[in-house]
């Protein structure tokens, strides 16, 4: 029952096979089990979790169910809500209770799902291993010794280790669908602006995008149909028309142009990925899909982008944890300076520090033309390539990442290599556009994820694409052991 | 050496907004601590800002006030300091794109000349919180109602000369944005701040001097003393051979002295660079349009409407409409009395003295248009001298009723029966033999003495212009 799609259990429900209260206590059992060794999981919010599975049977009872109602998921810990504590995985926020629920998952409260828990993440999203966490690491339930990829690896690993059908995450720089890959998972980033930000814990606010972490295409679809749309909370939330993203799920992909960047497929690819996903291609050319190479140019020059704007962008959001309103603050300060610097001393982890000191430096007077200015505009560049490949294909197809998952403390000392990691996934995120990943294979016995790149506001596309691969792949449906 | 005074003025002028300029949170001034501070206000983790539209059309208003450049697009940045009343550790600010551009206004000094003053720029920012220090034994107390609340940040040119001129220009400024109703200009609460950047240089000299900015000035008063005392300390330091700091000064108004807040060297590096939760504001032409045809009459075409339709001098008629509540109370008594001249002398004379007297706005005056209206009524219709009509004016401000009830129960009317001014005229004339000679050999300065001694008969009542014809005839002999 654990390893089903939202789909599936869906229609268990329904049919009454099983309710949402045993389905959900089979879940924390799961959790109970699983957790201790995987560290998925920041908070279990159980007792939440059965009365909101009650309410959920209730529904189902009087036959007023939708898709989601009575399905058990998990939210990163990004996401505040409301009296539960949201940590954003750092010791900053260990004691902050959130007073109000964010759009993401209040829409998907509102759409009936039950929340079994937050998920652990990199401190504040800064990572791509959820190692930088004040609570542990998470462990990939793949292979235990290895990462689950991050910053939304909690997310990951609980959905692959059958902990929740579904999670929530955000991805600012790959850090929905690079976990996703890493745990033979589907992901997807949609289009900066399709869901809203309101109580997602900023890192990047240009670049941070909420989104699902499940089984299938068919399930992404799901989620998003829940928590996409324009909030008047979110200035940056596009007030225009949300698809019904399960209507074109079984559109045949006869004709669609797929353009593979050369750029993805050069050196520092791992070669039994490159493998994997020519398959891919191979069958998506069998479903119809012409293929043909495109070039990405400024590919390489997104890390400096996004290692430049992301941490300037969290160099000041991240200046509110000053220790005067709410989550850590240090003992008996002497005076104001001490209690800034001995609470942000404290409350935050290397990485963070690392981060705002790296941003403060790109923002500062005499280095913002440098830095900030000219990461600036190679966004834009990034964005006009992009553009470019636009006018010739449908969808942009390549690896989620160049290597499978690595093992635990194995990039601790070597930040930089852990940043190059991102290579495929930040220049999405630089451009503001959809991605999805979907698993495609196995290399060294882990899950190689497959990225389709869209234009803006074409999930739809990603997910019918994504389902396609999927009614004539069975990837998605591998577990770990 | 003559020196030459630079003075440029920054006015944070609070937006009168229903709500504050990022949240929901209403604006209203003194309520209970924190109590006006949302998610946003607090800056929560998550929360997030959302731009106030009628922000944006108070400032755009303004920016037509002063026939200025209309940013079409305007953008938001982030100020970055650490300060425990600006709880998200940034300010929301304009930097680079301000909603409004180059604009000017133009002053009248007190001997009735003029000049215009360039506005360089308006900006839209959020106000922070205030620290309370006195309360809290070794701590500080944060309140948090104000953070958010909008400000129109309005920076001069250094094109004023004088703390004079200064004072001119910032009433100015508080003339029009009362005038097209975007804010009180409450001072004393706060709702209109001013920072002055002074410097000196020799005069003719075209290059700056250093100058000193003073903070947070909050009154029309303690501009003009404490420039006035910048500018002095500016040129005993150089005249000492010293040199001037470029730093931060605080008006202490009880000392009337500025003191060193912080210098230049410990400048914060502010680090701004455009927010990425907000967009850029783009506006267009009919928005502008639709804010133009919504804003009232404005000071300057006022000022020309009093000089063509009540035939004002520019002073005078500058004076009256420098503020809209002036102006509006003057147009009252106008319409109820008739008479647009006699009615600017009243408002500008008696009523103004009695205001500043006081120290009360026109808003609060005890008198009403309508009954000053109604004492220049009996002016004109002879039922009172100038002079008994200050006496019923008096009595007015000590709140007894209207000029007709006054006039009855203190029996102020005057007399204008020529026979009884005649039979007092004869008596005068009769208990003076000695000065009835002198005049009639020629002194014609005792015409006066006549006039005095008739009016005293009267005890101030008869007609003066009857008066002087009568007498001058009984004179003659």
């Amino acid at each position: 029952m654990l390893d089903k799609t939202i789909k599936q259990l869906s229609e268990g429900l329904a049919a009454g096979e099983f309710s949402s209260e045993e389905l959900t206590r089979s879940y924390l059992k799961a959790i109970e089990a699983k957790n201790p060794e995987i560290n998925a999981f920041i908070t279990v919010t159980s007792e939440q979790a059965l009365a909101q599975a009650k309410a959920a049977d209730a529904k189902l009872h009087e036959k007023q169910a939708g898709p989601l109602t009575g399905i058990p998921i998990a939210h990163k810990d990004i996401f505040c809500t409301q009296g539960v504590r949201t940590s954003c995985g750092s010791r900053m926020l260990d004691n902050f209770i959130a007073p109000y629920e964010s759009t993401v998952t209040h829409r998907l409260a509102e759409a009936g799902t039950v929340m079994l828990g937050k998920t652990n993440l990199d401190e504040f999203a800064m990572g791509s291993s959820t190692e930088s966490s004040f609570y542990g690491p998470t462990r990939n339930p793949w292979q235990l010794d290895t990462v689950p990829g991050g910053s939304s690896g909690g997310s990951a690993a609980a959905v692959a280790a059958g902990m929740a059908a579904a999670a929530t995450g955000t991805d600012t720089g790959g850090s929905i669908r690079q976990p996703a890959a890493f745990c033979g998972l589907t992901g997807l980033k949609p289009t900066y602006g399709r869901v809203s930000r309101w109580g997602m814990i900023a890192y990047g606010s240009s670049l941070d995008s909420g989104g699902p972490l499940s089984r299938t295409a068919e399930d992404a679809a799901i989620m998003l149909n829940a928590i996409a749309g324009h909030d008047p909370k979110d200035a940056t939330s596009m007030d225009r028309p949300v698809d019904d993203y399960t209507s074109r799920l079984n559109e045949p992909l006869k004709g669609l142009r797929i353009g593979l960047p050369k750029e993805y497929f050069g050196e520092g690819l791992d070669s039994g990925i490159a493998d994997v996903v020519h398959q891919a291609v191979a069958e998506l050319k069998q479903l119809g899909a012409v293929v043909k190479e495109i070039s990405l140019p400024r590919t390489e020059l997104s890390i400096p982008a996004y290692y430049i704007i992301a941490p300037a962008e969290a160099s000041t959001n991240l200046s509110r944890y000053d220790g005067v309103r709410y989550g850590h603050r240090c003992d008996d300060p002497a005076d104001l300076e001490d209690l800034y610097k001995r609470t942000r001393a404290e409350g935050f982890g290397a990485e963070v520090k690392r981060r705002i000191l790296v941003g403060t430096y790109a923002l500062s007077a005499g280095y913002y033309d440098a830095y900030y200015r000219k990461a600036q505009q190679l966004r834009r560049l990034i964005k006009e390539d992009f553009q470019s490949a636009f006018d010739q294909v449908d969808v942009i197809l390549g690896p989620t990442t160049p290597s499978v998952a690595w093992k635990v403390g194995e990039k601790d000392n070597d930040p930089v290599s852990m940043y190059l990691e991102d290579i495929y996934t930040l220049s999405v995120n630089l451009a503001g556009l959809p991605g999805l990943s979907v698993p495609c294979g196995l290399s060294q016995g882990l899950p190689v994820g497959l990225q389709l790149i869209g234009n803006y506001f074409d999930e739809s596309l990603l997910l019918n694409i994504g389902h396609q691969y999927q009614q004539v792949s069975d990837w998605h449906q591998r577990r770990p052991a | 050496m003559e020196w030459e005074t630079v003075i440029g003025l920054e006015i944070h002028v609070q937006l009168s907004t229903q709500s504050k300029i990022f949240s929901g949170s209403s604006t209203r001034f003194g309520a209970e601590p924190n109590t006006q501070a949302s998610l946003v206000d607090l800056a929560m983790p998550g929360a997030l800002p959302v731009f106030n539209a009628e922000a944006l059309h108070k400032a755009v208003a303004f920016g037509l006030a002063i026939d200025a450049e209309i940013g079409k697009r305007s953008v938001f940045d982030r100020k970055n300091y650490f300060y425990p009343d600006l709880p998200k550790g940034y300010q929301i600010t304009q930097m680079d794109h301000p909603i409004v551009g180059k604009g000017q206004v133009e002053i009248v000094l007190d001997d009735g000349s003029t000049r215009t003053i360039g506005v360089t720029r308006a900006h839209l920012e959020e106000d922070a919180g205030k620290s309370l220090h006195e309360e809290f034994e070794g701590q500080s107390g944060i309140d948090l109602n104000r953070a958010g609340t909008p400000l129109l940040e309005i920076v001069s040119e250094p094109d004023i000369r004088t703390a004079k001129e200064a004072v001119a220009y910032l009433r100015k400024i508080h003339s029009i944005i009362t005038y097209i109703g975007i804010s009180d200009g409450n001072m004393a609460e706060g709702s209109m701040r001013c920072d002055a950047n002074v410097s000196v240089r020799p005069k003719g000299q075209q290059e700056l001097g250093t100058r000193t900015e003073i903070k947070n000035i909050n009154s029309f008063r303690f501009v003009e003393k404490a420039i006035n005392h910048e500018v002095q300390r500016h040129i005993d330091v150089i005249e000492d051979g010293g040199s001037i700091v470029q730093e931060t000064r605080l008006y202490d108004a009880d000392k009337n002295e500025t003191r060193s807040m912080r210098s230049k060297e410990f400048a914060n590096d502010y680090r701004y660079f455009p927010e990425p939760d907000l967009l850029p504001v783009i506006i267009d032409h009919d928005y502008i349009e639709r804010v133009a045809e919504a804003l009232p009459e404005l000071p300057a075409a006022k000022v020309k409407r009093f000089m063509a339709d009540y035939g004002l001098s520019e002073y005078d008629a500058n004076v009256l409409s420098a503020s809209r509540a002036m102006a509006d109370f003057y147009e009252a008594v106008v319409k109820t009395s008739g008479d647009a001249k006699i009615a600017a002398n009243w408002c500008m004379g008696e009523l103004t003295a009695y205001l500043n007297r006081e120290e009360i706005e026109v808003s609060a005056s005890p008198i009403s248009a309508d009954h000053l209206g109604q004492l220049i009524q009996r002016i004109l219709d002879n039922t009172l001298s100038n002079k008994i009509a200050k006496q019923v004016f008096e009595a007015m401000t000590q709140g007894e009723g209207e000029p007709d009830a006054i006039i009855e129960a203190r029996g102020l009317k005057q007399v204008t029966d020529s026979s009884a001014i005649e039979a007092m005229i004869d008596d005068v004339i009769a208990a003076n033999p000695k000065q009835v000679e002198d005049y009639r050999s020629g002194k014609d300065k005792l015409f006066g003495f006549f006039v005095g001694q008739v009016m005293k008969a009267s005890k101030g009542q008869a007609s003066p212009a009857q008066v002087n014809d009568i007498l001058l005839q009984k004179l003659k002999g």
